[in-house]
């Protein structure tokens, strides 16, 4: 069973609540696919840490071959080359690498060189396997390191697997969603958390997933993001309620549900929640 | 015009209360936010009139002609992005395609063409003393980086004599953030006192060096754990990064904003708090574009 776990936002509560489930559930998966700005490694502190580099394929140029026709240029959606001083560039960073120039070169003066742009981590933390994509700084894309994780885990369908998706609703969280079985909104009780869940709302819907809200950080006042998921009838799988000691344990990367009974019967019966769910 | 950027790297810090604080507190004439996939600033920004909407483009779609089709797969091979599936007819995912053209330039029947397609959409504030840019992109949309660009200018040229303004970045490290860093003359970075915030912060000051913009940090909620704000202070320090201030958590902030109004329209902690960090930010601003 696939469970993602979005929010229109980043600190939400995302990371609490996937790395806290895949720790109640034990013999589990946790995806970290929130690559431009991975933390679940933080909590889980993974040991015999294995890492591959994840590359892209971007256009090299033999600058004895090319005669300065422009036909690539012409042809790249993405403006990255550009002809300076008698010399065809590339700029890596905005490459989308879609081959589209070394195919058209009338010279074959482009081919095609590997770069690095993130690397894929995987390691254990108790029994949860814990697998984290990291986008290079300065990286405009974190879809082929994303793919990367994914592709690894689709054969293992049969564990628990929580994936943790970068924010937004972007092509990032589209490509993270995909194969998953279920989708988990987590809410923020705020104004800004209903426009933000709105988004993943819609987008789940979209793309016909089975879905249900956690709501976070809920206070004793009105909840507009309770009121939100009443009024759309959306199921709500329960409650973390905003206190300080989670908020401590968590903004010191420990897995509340490892430290303390309390928190692992509140995961527990989150856990089923969701379960019951799929 | 002199643009000050907020960013966080991670979202959920603050960065939004901030920048609305900031675009009270400097009464700003121009202010965009550049976060396209989740924008929040005109919930708390208190506009007044409909802003001008504007269709956005990003690149094109391509669309089979399943009738010219001849079924000789080139297309699905050259596709790197997986766009094309060959099932019953061969068709495009929309949202997987990202308009290279590479399956125009292969198909043999030239049964492809690229449609334009909506990506998102621009708004445009302005009354006769303020301009506010925003966008949301379309779900799923991945040119969030071009959008970005176009929210500054848009911004630029409607606010050509304004001096200051005040720009709500995207989250991440990616390219919204990219985009939303070229032009800036200083940054401000809101961080969050915890293990996985300053991971973050780490991550978008460097990518902020990268463009060699100068960088201030100031902690939101800083109270929440003091050991971890003392970690960013020590860190700025070693880093030569100038430190503006911190800001306690404050449940009267969650008020404030549910009533779509700024920190600084009550009378609250961390909104007398946020009025230092944005003394000490403008100082350090003015001499930076002095
Ligand atoms: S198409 Fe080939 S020959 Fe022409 S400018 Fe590009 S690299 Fe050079
Ligand atoms: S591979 Fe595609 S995106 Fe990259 S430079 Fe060539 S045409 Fe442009
Ligand atoms: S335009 Fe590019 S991404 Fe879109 S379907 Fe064609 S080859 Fe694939
Ligand atoms: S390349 Fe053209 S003819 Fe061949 S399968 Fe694709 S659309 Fe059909």
């Amino acid at each position: 069973m696939r469970i993602a776990v979005l929010s229109g936002k980043g600190g939400t509560g995302k990371t609490l609540v996937s790395v806290n489930l895949a720790a109640t559930a034990k013999m589990s998966i946790y995806i970290d696919c929130d690559v431009e700005e991975p933390n679940g490694y933080l909590f889980f502190k993974p040991e015999d840490v294995q890492e591959e580099a994840i590359s892209v394929k971007i256009p090299k140029v033999d600058n004895e071959l090319c005669n300065g026709c422009r036909k690539c240029i012409g042809f790249c959606k993405f403006n990255a080359l550009a002809y300076i001083k008698d010399k065809l560039i590339v700029f890596d960073e905005v490459c989308h690498s879609c081959s589209g120039c070394v195919m058209l070169c009338p010279e074959k003066a482009l081919s095609e060189k590997e770069k690095i742009i993130g690397r894929v981590q995987k390691g254990t933390s108790d029994q949860v396997a814990v697998y984290t994509g990291i986008l290079n700084v300065g990286e405009a894309s974190g879809i082929p390191v994303i793919k990367k994780l994914l592709v690894e885990n689709k054969l293992k369908a049969d564990k628990h697997t929580f994936i943790d998706c970068p924010p937004g609703s972007a092509c990032t969280v589209i490509e993270s969603i995909k194969d998953a079985d279920y989708c988990i909104l987590v809410a923020e009780p705020t104004l800004f958390g209903v426009h933000n869940l709105n988004m993943v709302y819609e987008l789940v819907r979209l793309f016909g997933k089975q879905y249900g809200v956690i709501l976070n950080k809920c206070l004793e006042e009105e909840n507009p993001a309770e009121k939100f998921c009443l009024e759309k009838n959306i199921k709500i799988l329960g409650r973390i309620p905003f206190d300080t000691e989670l908020g401590t344990l968590n903004s010191n990367a420990e897995i509340a549900v490892r430290k303390s009974e309390k928190y692992l019967d509140m995961f527990s019966l989150l856990l089923e929640a969701v379960t019951r769910e799929v | 015009m002199k643009q000050l950027l907020i960013l966080s790297g991670k979202g959920g810090t603050g960065k939004t209360t901030i920048a609305s604080a900031f675009i009270r507190l400097a009464d700003a004439k121009a202010y965009a936010d550049c976060d396209v996939d989740a924008p929040n600033l005109h919930l708390i920004t208190g506009q007044n009139s409909d802003p001008i909407k504007t269709d956005y483009y990003g690149l094109p779609k391509a669309e089979i002609n399943s009738k010219s089709c001849i079924e000789c797969d080139q297309c699905r091979q050259g596709c790197r992005f997986d766009a094309i599936s060959a099932e019953k007819i061969y068709k495009v995912d929309p949202l997987a395609c990202e308009g290279c053209g590479v399956c125009k330039v292969v198909c043999p029947v030239d049964a492809i063409s690229l449609k334009p397609a909506v990506a998102g959409e621009l708004m445009m504030y302005t009354n006769e003393e303020k301009v506010f840019s925003t966008a949301q992109l379309k779900m799923g949309s991945g040119t969030s980086g071009k959008l970005v660009a176009e929210v500054k200018k848009q911004l630029k040229s409607a606010a050509v004599d304004v001096e200051l303004a005040i720009i709500d970045g995207s989250p991440g490290i990616g390219c919204p953030v990219i985009a939303s860093l070229s032009g800036a003359d200083m940054v401000l970075i809101v961080a969050e006192p915890s293990v996985s915030g300053i991971s973050d912060m780490e991550r978008i000051i460097k990518t902020a060096a990268k463009f060699g913009t100068k960088t201030a940090v100031c902690v939101n909620k800083f109270d929440t754990n003091l050991d971890n704000t003392d970690k960013i202070e020590v860190f700025c320090e070693k880093e030569g990064l100038h430190f503006v201030g911190k800001i306690p958590f404050d449940s009267e902030a969650v008020k404030a904003i549910n009533n779509g109004r700024t920190i600084t329209d009550i009378n609250c902690s961390s909104g007398a708090a946020v009025k230092e960090v944005y003394n000490k930010t403008m100082e350090l601003f003015n001499k930076v574009v002095g």
